[in-house]
Formats: structure tokens, C-alpha cells, sequence
């Protein structure tokens, strides 16, 4: 049986379950995306708060993909992946766009950005989910991976 | 499942009953709009009743933000009343509920108006 790229192959750890489906640079797809999470993580046995939460997580980083990424350009595409294991479902999601550094990005919660209008949705994507990584693949887009562990607590705010 | 607004009148108050999704997308703009219109025409007592709001996303609340700022702006109040679990949530994660004012009980997010411009 041949292992993920960059997993160790383990009895233990059978191949996980994927999903992919590749969208248009469309505001109907954020919906479209936001649906897909909640169904295949339904079928996952995430509970409802879960659900809600992926869901969530999904529609801030497509409509990120979409914006930011590739800048609302017809002709480019975003690509989602779930890749269920037993103890998580992993989403990659992935535009064509030249990335950025999440650590560069400003805190929301700081007084002098609590007022703006727009800045909330990777702090809030961090709050859902157990892991947010950001790889830039150089040339090939850029893909964004969220982690939600099955019945774990999200990061509780302070 | 997409976003209506309703405006009321309740004595100086504008209510402002929205249901459904508020997240990017045109229903988005036309809500800002519609926060823009009453406080040019001098409606500037706004009292959004958020509890049939099923969904809000971070464009969402960016725009109660803007509202709230417009409103400040000019010399109104824009303040929030029934929100459901899932929206109050999501303002305390973002440290807004700190910048909002949020009622449970409309007479008196009404009233809180009154007193605070003094008619
Ligand atoms: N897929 C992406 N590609 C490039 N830049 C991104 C992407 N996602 C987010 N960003 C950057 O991170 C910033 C913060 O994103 P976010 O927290 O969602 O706030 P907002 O989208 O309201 O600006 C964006 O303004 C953008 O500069
Ligand atoms: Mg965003």
C-alpha cells in the first residue's frame, strides 16, 4: 500500500480519505466550499459546534484565497483538499497567488485595530481550528492548511 | 439563505431587523448602504436587532464596525440587540463586545437611546 507523500508509512495509520474539488474565483464558491466542509466533516463525525466552526474556517480562508490570492482573477482557481484521518481532517486550501507571512499580520485585538473594518478572518480561522500553516510553493500558489483534531477544545480566549 | 433588512421606527429609535446571513456579498453592501442612508437623512439612533441573524462572518462584522463608526462619526449612536449564542461569540473573540453596545430587551435598548441624547 503506498504512503502520502512525507508520511511514515504505519499499519497503524491507514491512508486517509480524501476530497478534492477545484474552484472557480467566485463568491458563489465560498458558499459552495463552506457546504462541502460541512458535509464531508458531517460524514467525518464532527459535531455540530465542529461543524460550525470547519465551516467557518473554510469560508474565511476561500474568500482569502479568492481575494488576497488570486485577486478576484476569473481565470485563476482555487483547489480545496479534506484529507480525513481517524483523529483529524486536514483542508488545504490553495490559490494562485505569491503568499504572505501570517506572522506579519496585525493583532485585531489591539486597541488601535479593534475599530477597523476588515483584518478578522485569520485571527478568527486560527480560533476555530487546532493548526494553521501557511506554505508558500513558490511559483505554484500558495496553500493555507488547517488541522481540526476530532473532540478537541479550541485555543480558549485568554 | 441570504440577509433582509427591515427598518421600524420605535419613538426617536430606528430598528433595524435583519435576518439571515451576513457575510461578503452584495447583501453586504446593501446593508451598508441602508446604515449610510439613515444617517444622512438624520436617523441617528440605530438599533440593529440581530436576532434572526443565523450566520456572520469576519466581512460581517467588519461592516456593525463600520456602522458603529459612522455613526459615532456623526454624532448618532448604532447599538446591537438580541444576539444569538453564535454571534455573541464571535464579538467576544474579537474583543468587540467591549466596543458595542448590546441589549437583550428592546424597550430598553430604546430607552438607552433617549437618555443618552437627552430628549
Ligand atoms: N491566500 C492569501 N494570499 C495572500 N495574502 C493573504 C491570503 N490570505 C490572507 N492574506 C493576507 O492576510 C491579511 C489578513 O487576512 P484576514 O485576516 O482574512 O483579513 P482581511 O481578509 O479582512 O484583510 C490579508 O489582508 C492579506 O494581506
Ligand atoms: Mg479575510
Amino acid at each position: 500500500m503506498p504512503a502520502c507523500a512525507g508520511e511514515i508509512p504505519l499499519a497503524m495509520n491507514p491512508e486517509p480519505q480524501v476530497v478534492e474539488v477545484s474552484l472557480q474565483s467566485d463568491l458563489k464558491s465560498v458558499e459552495a466550499a463552506e457546504e462541502l466542509a460541512e458535509d464531508v466533516c458531517t460524514k467525518a463525525g464532527f459535531d455540530d459546534e465542529d461543524l460550525h466552526k470547519i465551516g467557518m474556517a473554510v469560508h474565511e480562508s476561500v474568500i482569502n484565497a479568492i481575494w488576497h490570492g488570486n485577486k478576484n482573477d476569473a481565470s485563476k482557481r482555487v483547489w480545496l483538499r479534506f484529507q480525513i484521518h481517524p483523529d483529524r481532517v486536514e483542508i488545504h486550501i490553495r490559490d494562485q497567488g505569491s503568499g504572505f507571512e501570517p506572522g506579519r499580520i496585525p493583532d485585531p485585538l489591539e486597541s488601535e485595530n479593534l475599530l477597523k473594518s476588515s483584518g478578522r478572518g485569520i485571527f478568527l480561522i486560527r480560533s476555530f481550528v487546532d493548526e494553521f500553516r501557511v506554505e508558500n510553493l513558490k511559483g505554484l500558489g500558495t496553500e493555507v492548511i488547517l488541522v481540526k483534531r476530532r473532540n478537541s477544545k479550541e485555543k480558549k480566549e485568554a | 439563505m441570504s440577509m433582509k433588512a427591515k427598518t421600524r421606527r420605535v419613538d426617536s429609535v430606528t430598528v433595524v431587523d435583519i435576518t439571515g446571513r451576513i457575510t461578503l456579498g452584495e447583501d453586504l453592501t446593501e446593508l451598508r448602504q441602508l446604515i449610510r442612508n439613515l444617517l444622512a437623512q438624520g436617523d441617528k439612533s440605530i438599533l440593529l436587532n440581530l436576532a434572526d441573524v443565523t450566520y456572520i462572518d469576519s466581512s460581517g462584522i467588519g461592516e456593525l464596525v463600520s456602522g458603529f463608526t459612522a455613526a459615532s462619526n456623526q454624532g448618532g449612536q448604532l447599538k446591537l440587540l438580541n444576539l444569538t449564542k453564535k454571534v455573541r461569540d464571535l464579538l467576544q473573540i474579537t474583543k468587540l463586545l467591549t466596543v458595542f453596545d448590546v441589549y437583550e430587551d428592546e424597550a430598553r435598548a430604546v430607552g438607552s437611546f433617549r437618555k443618552a441624547t437627552g430628549a
